[in-house]
């Protein structure tokens, strides 16, 4: 027996030194410094992959949106290489519409996502392109930056939010989208309907009325097909005037630390309880 | 001497045995449903590219002009199912719960309601070519439910040769009489419809397969085959789901469809008694398909019937029509096992509608609100599977979202989503629904790869 040891741990000792794969140990010290959530946000297989293409010099440090900045910075600096810092990204709902505002025209019952209700005639909610509030982006949120409120409407926890885009894939309406956090001119509805049909099934519709259109800088803002389109790539010229005159908010200001800004001619919504079925 | 309801009648392996509930309209005639004020007509009612438009806003129109061309080879045209004028073309709510563009058509309340369109044509001198393309501009789609454009299974892939056509009279879902009574009533036309798709795809022998549920329908039938005409008539057992066409395959000429193939595959082409009444009838007049008969029944319905109504009539106008008898209803478009359910009034009848259903909530065919219970692995699902899947591994899968293993070891994509898995599942565990959800991220990913 001791003889078989003995004889198996040579093996094992002659295996060892013989098949041993060099690896650069910088990558086992990049990996302890990012932050293991294997989300696939920049875009590789894991924070495996990634230290490995870091230290490869293939990737930026900063192409890892859930890292803090310090870190970023320290392996940056470990590396010997430029952060590569982008603005911080985070996910936006196009939609405004919870259960106080939107109107539902059926009962579902059946699987509670909102992947299931999509599939079965809308969900039974008027708006064909608004949120169905069963929370599927909250479940598959690894970062807790998604929570209902109480009107069925997700909230993103900006300072959560690292851009991993599983929410974006997830929404069965693709009604979220990632969004550097100096957009701050937002248009919270997707509605194509046309004005008044649109505002028949959801109190804070865009009503493609182009008063936004109208007051914003020239060519930051276009009516189409009945919503208004904000043109990002003119943002810097974005400011509150556009939203101001906007009748039933769907245009918002998206202020740090105070949240959501509406217009001074937005409908006051002072409705508590879900609408009515019907 | 063989019984019609007893001995061994042609059927498939598995299948269910839901209550029929066909008595509310099994002996109500087909009766014209009033032309609505204004109709609904989206341009992609049939499986395929969607038609284009081909009229402006403001135009007027004659009952069974075309207003829209096919979008393609997989695609057909339309016609205006009443005179009129082109109103507008938008968005519409459709049957799915999204909006999809439709021509919007406002009916002249004065006007006679003719079809001033259409030329006596005798089909026996076109090619089967020909007969393919006169198929396509009578607008025909699968009136069963799938609503797939006719022609197409009409224009044989190259190598392939169907030898058999199965009438589809089976109409094996619950409470639908659409069929029933076409066959009672249209007889001529289907045997017309029968003889131009078997000239056109050159088949030698035609079968028509009815559940014994409807035996005065196979006699009328059966008296009715013109001298001449390969054509027999077989009743086979009534059992859910022996219309799909892969069943119905099985049950009266014994081959299998393999796997992700279609009946074309053994030789076979299935068509809808329905289908082939609209083009015995329509064909030899060259007139588009403007109408159909759908029954529309349920516990929620005051004058349930089978009732022939223009396409594009909404929802709301023919349960105004009919009478409307619970606030709260369940509203299906087709049967209540594979049928739409609806949630919107405003959604017009399109060409695949083969019923309307309002199903009261204490029907016991009505939406089980009970629990969801843990699958108790009894196999009630397994031995009801008519494709011989195993719905409770699937079941289990879907739950984990492990929708590869699905696919690649659990044929998910064989599921033709008949419902009879939910239905006997002791557990009330949605499996369909789960199917669905599976099968719609699969086809998504498939896509986006």
């Amino acid at each position: 027996m001791v003889g078989l040891g003995g004889a198996l741990s040579a093996i094992l000792a002659v295996a060892n030194k013989k098949l041993y794969v060099y690896e650069d140990p910088r990558i086992d010290q990049v990996e302890d410094m990012l932050p293991r959530a294997n989300c696939g946000a920049c875009g590789t297989a894991g924070c495996r992959s990634f230290a490995e293409l870091a230290v490869k010099g293939e990737i930026a440090p900063g192409k890892c949106t859930v890292n803090s900045a310090e870190m970023t910075g320290e392996i940056a600096r470990f590396l010997g290489v430029g952060a590569g810092v982008e603005e911080k990204r985070v996910a936006r709902l196009a939609c405004a519409g919870g259960a106080n505002v939107a109107r539902v025209r059926a009962h579902y019952r059946g699987l509670p996502t909102c992947r299931a209700a999509h599939l079965v005639a809308g969900g039974g909610k008027g708006c064909a392109w608004g949120c169905l509030g069963f929370g599927d982006c909250e479940v598959v949120c690894d970062f807790g930056a998604i929570t209902m409120n109480e009107y069925g409407l997700p909230m993103v926890d900006e300072s959560k939010c690292t851009a991993c885009g599983d929410c974006v894939a997830v929404c069965p309406r693709a009604l979220f989208s990632l969004h550097p956090v100096s957009h701050r001119l937002w248009v919270a509805c997707k509605s194509l309907a046309k004005g008044e049909e649109a505002e028949r099934e959801c109190e804070v519709a865009c009503t493609g009325c182009g008063l936004c259109a109208a007051d914003a800088a020239p060519g930051l803002i276009a009516i189409k097909d009945n919503l208004a389109v904000i043109d990002y790539t003119k943002n810097e010229k974005a400011s509150e005037d556009a939203i101001q005159r906007c009748p039933t908010g769907a245009i918002v200001w998206l202020e740090d630390g105070e949240g959501t800004v509406k217009g001074a001619a937005a409908r006051k919504i002072t409705r508590k309880s879900a609408l009515p079925i019907g | 001497m063989t019984f019609p309801w007893f001995g061994s009648r042609k059927t498939f392996a598995h299948g269910i045995h839901p209550p029929e509930c066909k008595d509310l309209t099994r002996d109500k005639g087909i009766r014209r449903l009033p032309f609505a004020p204004h109709l609904i007509l989206p341009l992609s009612q049939h499986t395929g590219a969607p038609a284009k438009p081909i009229v402006r806003e403001g135009q007027e129109v004659v009952r069974g002009e075309p207003i829209a061309e096919p979008g393609g080879f997989v695609s057909v045209p339309m016609h205006a199912p009443v005179t009129g004028v082109i109103e507008k073309i938008g968005l519409a709510r459709d049957a799915r719960g999204g909006m999809s563009p439709a021509i919007f058509i406002e009916q002249y309340q004065a006007a006679n309601q003719e079809i001033l369109y259409g030329a006596e044509t005798d089909i026996d001198s076109l090619s089967p070519a020909e007969l393919v393309k006169a198929v396509q501009a009578t607008g025909v789609v699968g009136l069963g439910g799938a609503a797939f454009p006719t022609h197409v299974k009409l224009a044989l892939p190259e190598g392939k040769q169907v030898d058999t056509v199965i009438v589809n009279g089976c109409e094996c879902e619950p409470f639908l009489t659409t069929d029933h009574r076409v066959m009672l009533e249209q007889v001529d036309s289907i045997y017309k419809g029968i003889r131009i798709v078997m000239r056109a795809l050159g088949a030698k022998r035609a079968i028509v397969g009815i559940e014994t549920n409807k035996m005065d329908a196979v006699e009328r039938m059966r008296a009715a085959v013109p001298a001449g005409l390969a054509c027999t008539v077989e009743a086979i057992e009534a059992k859910y789901p022996q219309g799909a066409e892969k069943m119905l395959t099985k049950a009266l000429v014994g081959r299998e469809v393999p796997s992700g193939g279609l009946p074309i595959d053994v030789g076979v082409g299935v068509f809808n008694v329905g289908t082939l009444a609209q083009i015995g009838e329509l064909l030899p007049i060259r007139q588009g398909l403007i109408e159909r008969v759908v029954t529309v029944s349920g516990t929620g319905v005051r004058s349930p019937g089978n009732y022939l109504m223009a396409i594009g009539t909404p929802l709301r106008f023919v349960l105004e029509q009919v009478g409307f008898r619970e606030r709260e209803c369940e509203l299906i478009f087709g049967g209540p096992m594979m049928g739409t359910t609806i949630a919107s009034l405003d959604v017009p009848v399109t060409k695949g509608v083969t019923g309307i259903l309002a199903i009261a909530k204490d029907h016991p065919l009505a939406h089980r609100n009970g629990r969801v219970y843990p699958c108790i692995k009894c196999g009630a699902c397994v031995e009801a599977c008519p494709m011989h899947l195993n719905p409770s591994e699937l079941g289990l899968l879907a739950r984990k979202m492990e929708y590869e293993s699905m696919t690649e070891q659990h044929h998910l994509m064989d599921c033709f989503e008949c419902g009879c898995c939910s239905f006997v599942c002791p557990s009330n565990i949605p499996l369909v629904q789960y199917f669905r959800v599976a099968k719609a991220v699969t086809r998504e990913r498939k896509v986006s790869k």
